[in-house]
């Protein structure tokens, strides 16, 4: 049944085009042969009675209207998956490209099935990273998708190395724990920049990579996330374990989603991007979380550029829309020097709420929070004012709040890669600082937590 | 469900949308299953012997060739008892019965199940042979849950006289219980369900003024910008503005008799948190969980697209049945801008015509249609029931500008607009008080009137009128600081932070704060008054700000929204007087130590 066709239509970009066929399924995997030698993959995305569109992995280049057969296989895109995959480095396709060959008993399809709302469960139980603003301010919750809206040559990539190094994602069982890691359109030193990381965290042998470098195919791009999600929903679902999925850069993954869109003459909507952006953000974003039946979890911390440092952009706008906060870095912060950079105001973690205060961080946690977060959105239009009638001007109230904007950026957000804190050194951080400004400032605190912390 | 027999097969398929071919008898808008896994559709075109058709569940693994089945009818749901307390996917399938095939995944080819059609209830029968029964009379009751009271009725169009007349059991809703007789001889049995067209309104009696506030427990809402019954209302903002938390907060709180909350491409874990906390909270109005008048209908941003197009229908027309029952909904969808993206979604698929921002140039008028659909009704029982439409709306870059705000502002009365800065400030719920409006406060006036207080308009005009001129002061400062201005506009800062800090933010999570009563609203407002009037004449009558602004005094009006629970309302009243007496002794030694003596003041 496998029939062979050897003439294309067409090539467009990454697009073939052939006709007489006699049965192709709608996203089914075609097995592409050039010159009798080359294997490449390919995918169906249009079918038109015997004409079909095909998309070609590993790119079309050398591929010619007579120099190729096609064979179909009958089923979507699948990858192999089983324990072993931990420590694996795979392309954007699922291939190994770390030498070794990999085999496993079951194949996975990589399009995954929306979890039903019903199934899953709603993530509670906070991860420490380590970084103050995170952890105090944007708290990151296991089963969480947060993800770290940055710039060009801001330090995103050490943002989240810290928190794969520091953070207690494994609660009580160290043994249960993995990261995947999906590379797509990045350099090649920022690849090994990460498994560098990994390596000097004693982490190496748990993490899967999914590769897709900058100079590697478009199109795998688009399926590299997918693969990586799909041995995250294995490892987190079949085998219980917590995973940490980080996901770089969605940027060019939107871009090659956009490049693609465009070959295939789609109608697109903002800044030449497909309508459906949103839609296939959010087919892999979902993707995180936690269902009943399973003891695991997937933790997704998804790093992307702002064009332009845009936060309009339809790239970080659409996917603030569906992830669970952001954690954003400021280029003003880091040009102060900085570390980490996180520009506390508009980020956020829409989960902290069920996952922080007494009995899970600690009682004055949620308060103290929103406090700092007042007293910090004050502190910017102090600044402002001080910008147009000078410091001294400006009244001792405000001079305070600027005191405490100091003592905020210097010590609570600067505490570099290595630092590691507690959540309890962070919270102490906050009342510290908080002590620049009058008690009387402090109307988002309940009395009875300033009477217990309060240290001025 | 008869299918008939039909040759369309498959000639095209791309993401949602197929096309089948010796399509003939195939009609427009008609429900049909496709292929082998018999994955549901609806027919969206027809051209010669071709039809177009967007699929309701993922097309991957469909081949061309494939037959297409009519099934005769267009898409509808099934209306009976087994809706509430319940969540559907966005074409009425049950996610409950699903995810007990043992998946946490949703499959595709899961067929048209809807309500359990099993389940035995215990129906009251109303009517006894030799009634004549009209469209919408109520033939049988079924107590759904605690809190509602299911009345079957008479289906639209349909009317005769009992022939037949079960008597009072359980049976499932399957079960014929009436059988009528119409003029023509024809017989109607009536089941304990009724099917509709999604599409299609449901026909009442007559639309009524609108009279009545959605009372919501958020202060910025009913003291500001109210809702009505049967109106419309638009919560448009950028993303973590807090869009879904006051849908959450109007679906918990709002006095309606029944919520329809629709997640219309929004995160699945927003569904799960409905699930797993409106079954503990305790509605104040029934003393009955809140689940007992809820139901959910789900179709996340990771579910088809087609079907997101469809979860708003699907919703409004649930919300209509138990609306003609005599009920009181309010119906949330969020986001409303989800579904336009899956209009412009299919529409691009289908290669149509783009209009703006590829959106198709019928966006208007369906999103016209759909909040046209909210109303205070005449029932065709003549019941009294209304349809309140709250729909959130996700602008792109938070710019409300784009086609979606601007096309669903032209046709709600209520518009919430979140802010930005204020959601930064952590200023929840972040609705901007100067861009906001609503349509309903000189209908409501009345109502307001009659049963809070005669002043309470006045109250929140003059308020508004406060925080209007501190705009304006804002602006001044920003360029000269503060202490330049006079005292008297000074108090208009420092009033304006009391009315910011103590009413208008709201904390949804704290027990004394979440929900706040009429009464009260207009209590702590009355608070905020009396400060304002006593320490404006004290201004007037030359005493300095910084005595005027006591920490303590204004640190306990701050704060009061928390210190002073429903039960214990008349420590408002012991504010006020406190309030009065500061400011009135203060007055007195200011008099008697006359304007220099300061030292005095300050020990008053
Ligand atoms: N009334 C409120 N009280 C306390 N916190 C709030 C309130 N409203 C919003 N928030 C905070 O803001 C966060 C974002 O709110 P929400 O999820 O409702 O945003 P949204 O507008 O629906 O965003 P999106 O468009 O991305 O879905 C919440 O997780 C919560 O932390
Ligand atoms: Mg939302």
């Amino acid at each position: 049944m496998k029939l062979k066709y050897l003439k294309l239509d067409k090539i467009d970009g990454p697009l073939i085009v052939l006709s007489g066929v006699k049965q192709a399924s709608y996203d089914e995997m075609v097995d592409i042969v050039v010159e009798n030698k080359l294997h490449k993959k390919g995918r169906v995305v249009q079918i038109n009675r015997d004409r079909v569109v095909i998309q070609v992995f590993e790119g079309t280049s050398g591929i010619s209207l007579n120099n190729s057969s096609v064979a179909f296989s009958g089923t979507p895109m699948r990858i192999p998956l089983s324990k072993e995959v931990l420590g694996r480095v795979f392309n954007g396709i699922g291939d190994p490209i770390d030498q070794a060959e990999f085999y496993a008993d079951e194949k996975f399809d990589i399009g995954g099935r929306p979890i039903n709302p019903v199934a899953r469960k709603y993530p509670r139980d906070y991860i420490q990273t380590g970084i103050s603003s995170i952890d105090g301010l944007t708290t990151l919750i296991r089963g969480q998708k947060l993800p770290i809206f940055s710039g060009d040559g801001l330090p995103h990539n050490d943002v989240a190395a810290q928190i794969v190094k520091q953070a207690k994602i494994s609660g009580d069982d160290t043994s249960n724990f993995a990261i995947v890691f999906a590379a797509m359109g990045i350099k090649h030193d920022e690849a090994e920049f990460f498994r560098k990381q990994f390596e000097l965290s004693g982490v190496l042998n748990k993490v899967v990579m999914f590769v897709n470098l900058a100079d590697d195919p478009i199109v795998e791009r688009i399926t590299t996330p997918r693969c990586a999600l799909t041995a995250a929903e294995y490892l987190a679902f079949e085998h219980d374990m917590h995973i940490l999925v980080i996901m770089t850069n969605m940027t060019s993954y939107a871009e090659a989603l956009r490049e693609i869109s465009s070959a295939r003459e789609e109608v697109p909507s903002r800044k030449g991007y497909p309508g459906y952006l949103y839609s296939d953000l959010a087919s892999l974003y979902e993707r995180a979380g936690m269902i009943k039946n399973s003891k695991g979890s997937i933790t997704q911390i998804p790093i992307l550029t702002m064009p332009n440092d845009d936060i309009a952009h339809p790239v970080p706008d659409l996917t603030g829309f569906i992830t669970e906060g952001q954690i954003i870095l400021s280029r003003e912060l880091f040009q102060k020097n900085i570390y980490p950079p996180v520009n506390i105001l508009p980020s956020l973690s829409r989960l902290m709420k069920d996952g922080i205060g007494e009995g899970y961080t600690r009682d004055d946690h949620p308060d103290v929070a929103n406090q700092v977060f007042s007293a910090y959105t004050h502190v910017q239009e102090v600044r402002a004012l001080a910008q147009v009638i000078g410091e001294e001007d400006i009244s001792d109230l405000d001079k305070k709040y600027l005191e405490f904007g100091r003592l905020f950026e210097s010590k609570l957000l600067n505490q570099g890669f290595d630092a590691n804190r507690s959540i309890e050194e962070t919270l102490n951080i906050m009342w510290e600082i908080l002590v620049a400004i009058p008690k009387g400032e402090l109307t988002r605190i309940k009395p009875e937590l300033i009477d217990k912390y309060y240290k001025g | 469900m008869s299918s008939e027999i039909s040759n369309a097969k498959i000639i095209f398929i791309n993401g949602p949308v197929v096309k089948a071919e010796n399509a003939e008898s195939l009609k427009m808008r008609e429900m049909v299953l496709i292929g082998r896994k018999k994955l549901i559709g609806e027919v969206v075109s027809v051209e010669n012997e071709n039809a177009t058709i967007q699929v309701y569940e993922e097309t991957s693994g469909l081949e061309w060739g494939e037959e297409v089945i009519s099934t005769g009818k267009a898409l509808s749901v099934k209306l009976g008892p087994g809706i509430l307390s319940n969540i559907f996917d966005g074409i009425e399938r049950p996610l409950e019965r699903i995810s007990e095939t043992g998946s946490a995944f949703i499959p595709e080819g899961i067929g048209l199940i809807s309500i359990d059609m099993d389940k035995l209830w215990d129906a009251h029968i109303t009517v006894k042979t030799g009634d004549y029964l009209e469209e919408g009379s109520v033939y049988a009751t079924v107590q759904e849950t605690s809190m509602i009271l299911h009345k079957l009725m008479v289906p639209p169009k349909a009317r005769g006289k009992v022939v037949f007349a079960e008597k009072d059991g359980s049976y499932n809703i399957e079960h014929t219980v009436v059988r009528l007789v119409n003029e023509d001889g024809d017989e109607i049995p009536l089941r304990l369900y009724q099917e509709w067209p999604v599409r299609t309104a449901r026909p009442v009696k007559s639309k009524k003024a609108i009279e009545k506030p959605l009372v919501t427990g958020q202060r910025v809402i009913d003291t500001f910008f109210p809702l009505a019954k049967g109106g419309t209302a638009a919560i448009p903002g950028g993303f973590g503005t807090g869009k879904t938390i006051t849908q959450h907060q109007l679906a918990k709180w709002s006095d309606a008799d029944m919520i329809v909350y629709i997640g219309c491409g929004e995160r699945g874990n927003e569904m799960t948190e409905v699930l797993e906390d409106f079954p503990k909270i305790i509605d104040p109005r029934s003393n009955k969980s809140l689940m007992e008048r809820t139901v959910l209908i789900a179709n996340t941003s990771n579910m088809p697209v087609a079907a997101r197009e469809a979860s708003i229908y699907t919703g409004i027309t649930i919300a209509e049945y138990y609306r003609d029952m005599g009920y009181h909904i309010a119906i949330m969808a969020d986001s409303t801008s989800r579904w336009a993206e899956a209009l412009r979604e299919i529409s691009g698929r289908l290669e149509e015509m783009p209009a703006e921002e590829g959106y198709p140039a019928y966006l208007p008028s369906r999103l016209a249609q759909f909040y046209e659909r909210a109303a205070y009704v005449e029932t065709l029982g003549s019941e009294e029931g209304s349809i309140t439409i709250i729909g959130a709306v996700s602008p792109a870059g938070g710019d409300f500008s784009e086609p979606v705000t601007q096309n669903t502002k032209r046709v709600v009365s209520t518009f919430l607009a979140l802010d930005k800065a204020l959601a930064y400030a952590r200023h929840y719920p972040a609705i901007n008080w100067h861009n906001s409006y609503s349509g309903y406060v000189s209908v409501l006036k009345e109502w307001y009137e009659e049963n809070i207080a005669e002043n309470m308009m006045e109250l929140r005009a003059k308020m508004l009128s406060i925080l209007q001129e501190e705009r304006k002061l804002l602006e001044i400062v920003k360029l000269v600081g503060e202490d330049i201005l006079p005292d008297d506009q000074r108090l208009i800062l420092e009033i304006s932070k009391v009315i910011k800090v103590g009413y208008l933010q709201q904390n949804a999570y704290h027990k004394d704060d979440a929900n706040v009563s009429l009464n009260k609203q207009y209590k702590m407002l009355t608070v905020i008054d009396t400060l304002y009037e006593a320490a404006n004449k004290c201004i007037k009558e030359g005493m300095p700000i910084s005595k005027i602004k006591n920490e303590d005094l204004f640190y306990k009006i701050i704060t009061m929204k928390y210190k002073v629970s429903e039960e214990n309302l008349e420590l408002l009243e012991q504010l006020m007087k406190e309030i009065t007496e500061y400011y009135s002794s203060l007055e007195r030694t200011y008099k008697k130590g006359g304007a220099q003596n300061e030292a005095e003041i300050s020990e008053a």
